[in-house]
């Protein structure tokens, strides 16, 4: 991200994106009973990798997981607006609280609104959720692009891990194999994307709630034969 | 502009003299042409005993597809194949140039010709135009120094690799090889994963499409799937039928005989010369 231009009016900032949040590749999956979702734990500042031990992803009211890439600030941004939301909403106390839909037609109003005032929250959010038994995946983009779907990925994982999804998603994956699954797609996009570091977070939400996984290292395989000698048999070749 | 300019012969490479021109009709509306792209992917690996090359077989002018049944692997030499993406003239043309330079050192030499001679031809005609010949190459073949497999980017750089994927739909074939590529695939094994990376291009990427082809070269041996597998049929025919009848109907035979023409030549003076 960095291609925008820096713009003296204020209410435009937002379009200078300067201090960079990260282009995530992180996917997400839903799946039988769960809702899982992986995403690379750092945050760069244009190039460089400034913040390793960043939390893209963030369990909003009891049903749902927001996951974001993009600009951080943007994103702590609206953590803060749903954490008003939330808190509205438990005033009422009446017993029902804001599911993944709601949620996610909410912030598609947000990001679509700041996108009509030429002010967008440069994000592609992520969001999921469980909900009286309904699994629920939706993503929203910077201009209000909103869709839900089975498998959804933002950034490069757009590119790289959605084909490995689509052909490899049903219906009737256990917990086990979704975690390889993404592992799979996420292994692809470490290959193969030069921002992300090899630190994976995992989420899990269930009816029951939501379970944090340590972050992890995938295992990387460098030891084609090759790679040994590319040159060999026509020495000098570059 | 002086005489001396206009006498002068032309030197190779581009003219940049249009150029000023263009800009200034540009900026007054007139759209430039639009190329024929093989907005594309094209793949490449090594298996155990050479190398398999496949591409899919959509050539695009802007948003239309133009031609739904092209063929992008192209003949080098009987060992070499060559696949390409980007604009579909500079790849034909620039295989063709250099398929005939390497038959032209094959009678010269005598021997099988080797890819790496493919490959710096390719790569010094690029360089020379720096960029501006817009042709991405997977270039893959068998000599005596065993299966190689490059690929060359428009600019005029090379890659020596085991697995290698361009054009367009490049991400999606390369997130199939990445997940499923090994060492020592067997050549059934070695075109199944070949197909798979190419249809998940057709599929996910809105250049690519149609139906896939792929090579097979191993030493002394070539074998060109053209067509390999059709994953997109033409799925709605009408059952009925059509009603009109094939051919035009004949309502009325009538056989006129034609006049002959009868030449009355004068008895005059020859002509004039």
């Amino acid at each position: 991200m960095g291609e925008a231009r820096p713009s003296p009016d204020p209410t435009r900032a937002s379009l200078a994106a300067q201090a960079v949040g990260q282009f995530s590749m992180f996917v997400e999956i839903t799946i039988y009973v769960e809702g899982v979702l992986p995403s690379v734990a750092v945050c760069s500042y244009g190039s460089t990798l400034r913040y390793k031990t960043i939390e893209r992803i963030k369990p909003i009211g009891k049903h749902s997981l927001l996951g974001a890439s993009g600009e951080i600030s943007d994103f702590q941004e609206i953590l803060r607006y749903l954490d008003e939301l939330i808190l509205y909403d438990n005033m009422w106390d009446d017993g029902n609280s804001l599911g993944p839909k709601e949620l996610h037609n909410y912030l598609t109003r947000v990001m679509y609104n700041r996108r009509n005032k030429f002010n967008p929250l440069w994000n592609s959010l992520v969001l999921g959720g469980v909900k009286n038994g309904q699994k629920y995946l939706g993503m929203v983009s910077m201009i209000g692009v909103s869709f839900e779907e089975n498998h959804v990925a933002t950034g490069f994982g757009n590119h790289l891990a959605r084909p490995i999804l689509r052909d490899e998603w049903n219906e009737n994956l256990s917990f086990e194999d979704a975690v390889k699954l993404l592992e799979k797609c996420m292994r692809v996009l470490l290959y193969r994307d030069r921002s992300p570091v090899n630190k994976l977070q995992i989420v899990k939400i269930t009816e029951e709630g939501t379970t944090n996984f340590p972050p992890y290292s995938l295992k990387t395989f460098w030891g084609f034969e090759s790679y040994e000698n590319p040159t060999v048999g026509e020495e000098g070749l570059w | 502009m002086s005489k001396e300019m206009v006498d002068l012969p032309p030197k190779g490479g581009f003219s940049f003299d249009l150029c000023r021109r263009n800009d200034m009709l540009a900026k007054k509306g007139a759209k430039p042409p639009s190329f024929r792209k093989t907005g594309t992917t094209i793949v490449g690996l090594i298996f155990q005993d050479g190398v398999i090359l496949g591409a899919d077989t959509r050539a695009t002018e802007g948003p239309i597809v133009c031609d739904k049944n092209c063929e992008k692997i192209h003949y080098m030499a009987p060992n070499i194949y060559c696949c390409g993406a980007g604009t579909a003239a500079d790849t034909e043309a620039v295989t063709d140039m250099v398929s005939s330079q390497l038959q032209l050192h094959r009678y010269h030499t005598g021997r099988e010709s080797r890819v790496v001679t493919a490959l710096t031809l390719l790569k010094r005609h690029l360089f020379n135009y720096q960029g501006h010949v817009q042709a991405a190459l997977v270039l893959g073949g068998v000599d005596f120094t065993g299966p190689h497999l490059h690929t060359i980017y428009p600019h005029g750089s090379t890659d020596t690799l085991p697995f290698a994927t361009m054009g367009s739909g490049s991400l999606a074939a390369m997130s199939v090889f990445e997940s499923k590529f090994r060492e020592g695939l067997t050549r059934d094994e070695g075109i199944q994963l070949v197909a798979e990376a190419i249809c998940s291009g057709i599929f996910n990427d809105l250049g690519s499409g149609s139906n896939v082809d792929i090579c097979v070269i191993t030493k002394g041996h070539k074998e060109y799937l053209r067509n390999h597998l059709l994953p997109n049929p033409r799925t709605y025919v009408s059952e009925k039928g059509y009603p009109f009848p094939k051919k035009t109907e004949v309502l009325l035979t009538k056989i006129t005989p034609l006049k002959q023409k009868v030449e009355i030549i004068e008895a005059g003076d020859a002509m004039e010369e």
